[in-house]
């Protein structure tokens, strides 16, 4: 990684949104386990390792996997947010084993929403004002 | 497709909708260890535009303008710190990040470091450029491994874009920044501790004036502020100073991240505009206690703080009417309690802990904090007195008004604000020797009602004392002598035949 100047700011913005971001990027799929301190006691890794393991086994590729920190609703962890292209991401919570290969099928390759692990559809943003 | 609509908008969950993200709102969306997410959500901008298009002066009259105080607790306005820091003559300046964090049931300062790490160093960049510092610390406890991994990868990152280092952005502005871990000393979380601290010195205040910002950090001008505060800046920075100052109260501008814990369904990390009502936080957002219990009172400012009553819950939450109220804002901790939790039991803990955590300099503090607890101890085991209520009232105000420091200044506060509401339930623990919340386990006695037991066994086979006999299908007994009050049999039972009084 290079110094960089205030007009890189921007490229690197439009780079990682089309790495990242569904609506300009290569990915079908974006999942994000929430791994802040509260994740990963309630047993974050272990969903997040599941979730690598299933795309490797069946070679998927285009399905991005990331992690972020707390999603802030502690008491429900572990919390995964699984967003199609095209479609509002979607908010799981209270995550076992079992329930992140269910939502895995049926909703990342089965593009069919578990609707009894699901919390929420919809992003959280800035603050809008009054 | 009917299916998705059956599924809520997050906007139709009390626990999302009524907050509002400022510090948090890249929360779940970046990854932390990914400096280019951070950038891509806008990151470093504010950086720029302070470096290159704005003067010192404009920097501080844009953190002034926007009402920004301090979110460690004492609500020191922000501008105004920074502007006393420029002023003090010297070549050399400080700033500091405070993520001591050391109120339990407190993790604001580690979520926001551990999820967003970069919206501290570029708080703290556009500081040390308002301010005149080249050098800046976090002070961060030694018990946030995650968080303190996260700073490490970020500054990392920051330094190899050169955002942290040498003549940043080309500007000629440089700027280093040092993690400096705690080692276990709540006291460390009060500026003039935390500086000793950073010195290497054993951590214990200093009297003030000066204030930090005069002669702080090896006796050079020092800015500190605590990490949520850094994590306004960019933000002020970048959307202006109206813009903040439109969220919020009159004297109490912007928002504020709490930790929500205790008995509260919803237990996270919320992030709501100053003037929220307790009651909105307990049930529009909390959704409410568990089991249906009935709300007591919310302890917020941790072991610095005081409880606002049920009577009190449309209250709105802001630094001059949490004072009035006889609590205090503090870091962010909000400890929710049900009627279940007994307000002795409440101060005693906090006073234990503080009592424990006193560096010892003040006799006011280290003598008095232990006459307290002992005072605690007593009317929780049965042997208060009728002038113990006196005593505890006078002791808190001696400690309040003698004590060096913010740790030894507050930490009476849980007991005068729980005498101040809870006066009955101190009363009922010292003259009539019982405890209503059933929590003091020498004022409560276990037994079994014999018309609901069926003999099922269940108590008897859960207690560690073995203190319950009975045949199976007769009613069961518990020996008085041998019962410990831990309250397995009561939880364990499910006929409700094991009765506290």
């Amino acid at each position: 990684m290079e110094k960089i100047r205030i007009e890189d700011l921007e490229k690197i913005t439009q780079r990682v949104k089309k790495a990242t971001l569904l609506r300009e990027g290569a990915g079908r799929v974006k999942i994000t386990v929430h791994m802040g301190t509260c994740g990963i006691s309630a047993g974050a890794k272990e969903i997040m390792d599941i979730l690598r393991e299933e795309l490797k086994k069946n070679d998927i590729h285009d399905v991005i996997l990331t992690s972020s920190g707390c999603a802030g609703l502690c008491s429900k962890e572990p919390m995964a947010t699984v967003e199609l292209k095209g479609e509002e991401p979607v908010k799981y919570i209270a995550l076992t084993a079992g329930k992140a290969l269910k939502i895995f099928n049926e909703h990342v390759l089965g593009a069919r929403i578990v609707k009894e692990y699901a919390l929420a559809k919809g992003s959280e943003r800035l603050y809008q004002g009054e | 497709m009917s299916e998705q609509e059956i599924i809520p908008q997050i906007s139709d969950i009390g626990f999302f909708s009524r907050q509002a993200l400022v510090v948090l709102k890249n929360r779940g969306l970046i990854d932390p260890e990914k400096i280019d997410e951070y950038i891509a959500r806008g990151g470093y901008r504010a950086l720029a535009k302070a470096l290159t298009r704005m003067a010192p002066e404009e920097i501080i009259k844009e953190i002034k303008d926007s009402g920004l105080r301090g979110r460690g607790g004492a609500g020191f306005p922000t501008g105004l710190k920074w502007e006393l820091c420029r002023k003090f003559p010297g070549e050399v300046k400080y700033i500091i990040g405070n993520a001591d964090e050391g109120d339990p049931g407190a993790f604001m300062d580690r979520s926001i470091v551990e999820a967003d790490p970069h919206s501290v160093l570029e708080g703290m960049l556009i500081g040390a450029k308002a301010i005149g510092a080249k050098e800046g610390y976090i002070y961060i406890r030694a018990e946030y491994p995650l968080a303190t991994k996260m700073l490490e990868v970020a500054i990392r990152q920051a330094k190899e874009y050169g955002l942290i280092g040498e003549d940043i952005f080309g500007t000629g502005f440089s700027f280093d920044i040092h993690i400096k871990q705690g080692a276990g000393a709540f006291v460390c979380g009060e500026e003039s501790s935390l500086i000793g601290s950073i010195e290497g010195r054993p951590p214990e205040p200093r009297q003030r004036p000066p204030f930090p910002v005069q002669a702080g950090l090896w006796g050079r001008p020092t800015n500190i502020n605590n990490v949520e505060t850094w994590a306004n800046v960019p933000v002020i920075i970048d959307r202006g100073a109206k813009w903040f100052a439109n969220i919020g109260t009159e004297k109490s501008k912007g928002t504020k991240v709490f930790s929500l814990v205790g008995k509260i369904n919803n237990t996270g990390l919320v992030e709501v505009p100053m003037g929220i009502t307790i009651k909105e936080i307990i049930y529009d957002i909390g959704g409410g206690i568990p089991g249906g219990k009935e709300f007591k009172a919310l302890q917020t400012g941790g072991p610095s703080g005081g409880c606002i009553p049920k009577s009190l819950m449309d209250l709105p939450i802001d630094y001059e009417r949490l004072t009035e109220a006889g609590s205090i804002m503090g870091s962010g901790g909000l400890i929710v309690m049900d009627e279940d939790t007994c307000v002795v039991d409440l101060a005693k803990y906090f006073i234990d802990f503080t009592n424990d955590e006193s560096c010892g300099k003040c006799s006011s503090c280290r003598d008095g904090s232990t006459a307290l607890l002992e005072i605690l101890e007593r009317i929780s085991a049965g042997e208060g007195k009728e002038e113990d209520l006196g005593l505890l009232w006078e002791i808190s105000n001696a400690v309040k008004d003698a004590s060096m420091c913010g740790l030894g200044q507050t930490l009476p506060n849980p007991v005068l604000s729980t005498l101040r509401y809870f006066r009955d339930e101190y009363e009922a623990h010292v003259r009539q020797k019982k405890c209503p919340a059933k929590v003091c386990k020498a004022l409560v006695k276990y037994f079994i009602d014999d018309k609901k037991c069926t003999g099922c066994t269940l108590c008897a086979r859960n207690c560690p004392q073995g203190a319950i006999s009975g045949e199976k299908k007769m009613p069961h007994k518990i020996d008085l002598d041998k019962c410990v009050k831990c309250g397995i049999c009561f939880e364990v039972c499910k006929f409700a035949a094991v009765i506290r009084e």
